[in-house]
């Protein structure tokens, strides 16, 4: 007979969220994964801050260029096309 | 083009777009390196920092890196997109830099994440313990969703400082798949960990950076 897993509790389920969404979870995982979230309005928030969290950080510019940096750059360049 | 579809190749930029920038490039264009290095130069230092001692080395390995860019542009083939050459010249330099440095420490977090410190991705204290025989595990006080609204200039201030105050090769991964949006398999390949290893680093640094996320949320911004 096969022993069945224990439904994931919110503990477990947010250490498998990277897993889930890279597409990395085993089938039987990712069932016990969808029926948890089926069943429970904080993981599912918690899933969503997740998602709005990769979206948000898909559109921040990175961090300017420090002007010494680009000048010298730039620099290099022109010079490279002489 | 960015993220999602798992196996699409999102650091190759179209080839009609690629091979118009080289052209620019080849012709002179300031404008079109100058983008290229806003566009790059920063997630570049980031990368480089992962084999040298200290952030002003990997500046500098970054500019040397531009310049072994601009002597193999004209020799360039196209055989992989643009961006992957790039970066693979820049983790030759950063990779003969730090064995001068005798640096070995940071790159053995990608073969060993757990050197980066495991730690959970919520604090202990949301969850029930777990003795609890009815809630154990379960959320203490459940995250909201959050709004639909756009999170505002400073939020992504908060974000990026949050990412800033990662252990280096978390910050490398979450900087190269989320913020420049890379695929799983090209980092893999620049930073030659394994899959699984590189979900590991993703995982802690999503997690941090998510609870900052619902901090700002928590603050009364957007949620």
């Amino acid at each position: 007979m096969r022993l069945r897993k224990p439904p994931l509790t919110c503990r477990e389920l947010v250490e498998l969220v990277t897993d889930y969404l890279e597409g990395a979870l085993r089938a039987r995982d990712r069932r016990r994964f969808d029926s948890h979230i089926a069943g429970c309005a904080g993981c599912r928030a918690y899933l969503a801050q997740m998602r709005a969290t990769i979206d948000t950080l898909g559109e921040l510019s990175e961090e300017t260029l420090a002007p010494e940096a680009k000048r010298e750059l730039m620099e290099r360049f022109r010079d490279w096309k002489r | 083009m960015r993220r999602r579809g798992a196996a699409s190749s999102t650091v190759a930029a179209p080839r009609a777009e690629e091979s118009e920038l080289l052209a620019r490039l080849r012709a002179g264009d300031e404008r079109a390196f100058e983008e290229l290095v806003k566009a790059n130069h920063p997630t570049m230092v980031k990368v480089a920092e992962l084999f040298v001692p200290s952030r002003s080395v990997a500046e500098e390995v970054a500019q040397e890196a531009w310049v072994g860019v601009l002597q193999g542009l004209d020799g360039f083939e196209g055989r992989s997109s643009l961006k992957t050459w790039m970066f693979r010249i820049l983790t030759n330099r950063a990779k003969t830099r730090g064995e001068r440095e005798r640096r070995t420490l940071p790159m053995s977090a990608l073969d060993q994440p757990d050197l980066e410190g495991a730690g959970a991705a919520v604090a202990e204290d949301r969850f029930h313990p777990a003795a609890d025989p009815v809630r154990g595990n379960l959320w203490t006080q459940p995250p909201r969703p959050p709004d639909e609204a756009t999170i505002a200039a400073e939020g992504h201030e908060r974000l990026l400082a949050a990412i800033e105050g990662l252990r280096p090769a978390q910050r490398t991964v979450i900087t190269l798949r989320d913020v420049q949006g890379w695929d799983s398999d090209s980092v893999c390949d620049l930073l030659e960990v394994s899959a699984a290893n590189q979900r590991v680093l993703l995982h802690r640094a999503r997690s941090t950076v998510r609870r900052e996320f619902e901090r700002y949320l928590e603050e009364g911004n957007g949620g």
